[in-house]
């Protein structure tokens, strides 16, 4: 499937480049100015979740699409972020020096755990790193829910986040003394919180564009291309694919910083739950591999997807509710049966997904 | 050192690790009836998970295909199993020993036939498109086994399913102070039959020839005329059911099963294959013995370590053996 990356400039036109790069950029300026064009709380919440997922899927595609490396363990450096922060604004109390000192510790701990994983298991086959992974971060998650004094087990933890995140907070006031609106939306702290998680996954995504534009991107490529030949060129493999493992694992984390900040909430379900690797391998197939512009596709569509496939099948389930066995399969507690589906169909006759084959439009083979 | 080490290779090498395991725990644990129960519980759990892992094992080493899906069948097994020893009610529970053992052979039997179904249409529609292509089959499967468990909540349901007990497998065997759990000791000899089994085709069949060898090198039994993806697919079929008999009769040890007991075994699974070495049957019984035997030395000795445990062994065993203990296949 690799020949249907993009990976040679096009000479014609590039339509369906254009096309990809439109809506990239119509999404980036929606969530640029989510907090006045969508003012209710609930699509604040998307657009706070989709900025995060988008550093998170996106540094998922530096290793399956760009090395071929497929890891699980991407969730445990996520949750590592996120704890690391939820535990140290718990008990040092809100401030930017726990965020700093929490999440660098937690960001400590993914870099340390993936140095670990990939000299451990990278220099073997694809498939035995993915069972390793796997293992490694079921265990993670039992610890997590296991280690209930340190991590709130189950029920995860809330904490206060520093004082010019919380609602109550002016961040302009008027002559009145009031908090300042501008186009009817109230300039307080969750504005100033969503542009700090906007801001810092907008240089998160610049970064990882500009490693994939470096000399490194193309090391990358060329190990997922043909492995042996890399080698025998001179690159390191092993050490390449544990570099790009580290950094994608510190990105990870970040975007777990980024969501304990948000959320003022941090649990399994969140952060460490085997459903949202799930997630991110549903997005990262669906926006397309090997394009880190895919990221921001995959996720807008599948965010998306998982509030209205939800409605679409309750009116369903509504529909044939005298009938055996199809009722409960249209439940919408079951959306992730089609949504599996809809993954398999995807890899098997899109394997480039949304991106990929919209960029493949125009370009000559 | 190096006398050492010829010494015990000539007494059987990495074979030896679950003895000098259960020796340690033997020191550690101080008390033989805790030890002998601990570790006849560790024996008949190694066996379980056996079944659940050879099957995989063979699949890779044979086709090259890793199969995420796995454990789906783990749970279907264990399901069906559980829906017919509910459906047989009496037979199961009454005092006669003959209708018990009818009905413990339908469950299983029924769980393996719907492995070995189940399996060769996960193998027709699912793995076969994608053959020699290690990204998209983890990808597929892993969206087979997502659709795999949501079809098993829709159909059983979230909520724990209670797996009634065969009467003549409850209860246990009284010797001084050791009490033996009689189920563990069916579930070590049903695992050992199927291992004898499975070296005995594996190592004096034709067909077992036609695998190991097509384990060894596939392009050069395809090259001497043989068809080696219908022996693919019955290795598929025959590994599917056995994943399934293997959660059939953990349904019966947990007595207590939820929609979690795919994942929850898949875990011991990929640790005892990668323990054991992809493609080999033998390092998958081993790999399984260790994994069951600390499993239940850790969970008594030190509770909180129990899940971690496994993980540091498997850790500790790829930093000295990066292929695992017995590989049948290189790299």
């Amino acid at each position: 499937m690799t020949e249907d990356l993009p990976s040679v400039p096009p000479r014609s036109l590039p339509t369906g480049r254009i096309a990809v790069y439109a809506i990239v950029g119509l999404i980036g300026l929606a969530l640029m100015f989510a907090p006045f064009l969508f003012p209710d709380v609930r699509a604040q919440e998307v657009a706070a979740r989709i900025c995060i997922f988008i550093v998170l899927v996106a540094s998922y595609d530096l290793l399956i699409g760009y090395t071929g490396i497929v890891s699980f363990a991407h969730t445990m450096f996520f949750g590592l972020g996120a704890y690391g922060t939820a535990m140290a604004l718990k008990t040092m109390g809100p401030g930017f020096d726990a965020i700093l000192i929490g999440g660098g510790a937690g960001v400590l701990a993914a870099l340390v755990l993936a140095v670990l994983i990939g000299l451990l298991s990278l220099r073997v086959k694809a498939i035995f790193f993915a069972m390793v992974t796997l293992a490694a971060a079921s265990v993670m998650l039992v610890l997590a829910s296991q280690l209930s004094d340190l991590t709130g087990g189950e029920d995860g933890m809330t904490y206060e986040v520093p004082r010019l995140f919380s609602a109550a907070t002016k961040l302009l006031a008027d002559a009145d003394g009031k908090t300042m609106r501008l186009f009817g939306v109230a300039l307080n702290g969750k504005v100033a919180a969503y542009y700090f998680v906007f801001l810092s996954s907008l240089a998160l995504f610049a970064l990882m564009l500009r490693i994939v534009g470096s000399p490194l991107g193309t090391v990358l490529m060329a190990i997922r291309e043909n492995e042996m030949r890399a080698e025998a060129i001179g690159y390191r493999v092993v050490a390449y694919r544990t570099a790009i493992f580290c950094i994608a694992a510190v990105i990870a984390a970040l975007a777990g910083v980024l969501r304990a900040v948000w959320l003022k909430y941090v649990g399994p379900d969140v952060a460490l739950s085997f459903s949202i690797m799930i997630d991110i391998l549903l997005m990262v197939v669906i926006g397309g591999m090997g394009t880190i512009v895919g990221a921001v596709i995959g996720v807008v569509v599948m965010s998306l997807a998982q509030f209205y496939l939800k409605d679409l099948m309750e009116a369903g389930a509504a529909a044939t509710a005298d009938l055996p066995l199809l009722p409960d399969l249209l439940n919408p507690d079951r959306w992730l049966l089609w949504l599996g589906l809809l993954f398999i169909l995807l890899v098997y006759f899109f394997p480039a997904g949304v991106a990929g084959t919209l960029m493949g439009k125009g370009t000559r083979k | 050192m190096t006398n050492i080490s010829a010494f015990l290779a000539r007494f059987g090498g990495v074979n030896l690790l679950p003895v000098a395991l259960a020796l340690l725990a033997f020191v550690l644990i101080g008390q033989p009836s805790s030890w002998v129960t601990l570790t006849v519980a560790g024996l008949a759990m190694g066996m379980m998970i056996f079944l659940m892992a050879s099957g995989l094992s063979l699949i890779f080493g044979l086709m090259d295909v890793l199969n995420f899906g796995h454990s789906a069948f783990v749970s279907f097994g264990a399901f069906v199993a559980a829906s017919v020893l509910a459906a047989l009610g009496s037979w199961v529970t009454g005092g006669s020993a003959a209708l018990n053992a009818l009905a413990l052979l339908a469950a299983v039997g029924a769980a393996t036939a719907f492995g070995a179904v189940g399996g060769w249409f996960f193998e027709r529609v699912i793995v076969k498109p994608v053959y020699k292509d290690h990204l998209r089959q983890i990808l597929i499967t892993m969206g087979a086994l997502i659709v795999a468990e949501q079809l098993i909540l829709a159909v059983w349901g979230g909520a724990p399913v209670a797996v009634p007990r065969p009467a003549f497998l409850t209860g246990s065997i009284v010797v001084g102070d050791v009490a033996v759990e009689t189920y563990r000791i069916f579930a070590f000899a049903l695992g050992l039959a199927v291992y004898l089994v499975m070296h005995y085709a594996l190592n004096r069949t034709r067909i077992g020839l036609l695998i190991r060898a097509g384990v060894e090198n596939r392009e050069m039994v395809e090259a001497l005329g043989f068809r080696i993806d219908r022996l693919f697919i019955a290795v598929f079929m025959a590994g599917s059911a056995l994943a399934a008999m293997g959660g059939a009769m953990w349904a019966g040890y947990q007595g207590l099963i939820t929609p979690a007991i795919g994942p929850e075994m898949m875990i011991l699974v990929f640790i005892v294959v990668i323990i054991g070495g992809l493609g080999s049957i033998q390092g998958s019984l081993l790999g399984a013995i260790l994994v069951g035997l600390l499993a239940n030395y850790v969970a008594f000795l030190a509770p909180k370590l129990s899940l971690a445990s496994n993980m540091l062994l498997m850790m500790a065993i790829l930093l000295w053996r990066p292929y695992g203990l017995r590989p049948a296949i290189k790299g």
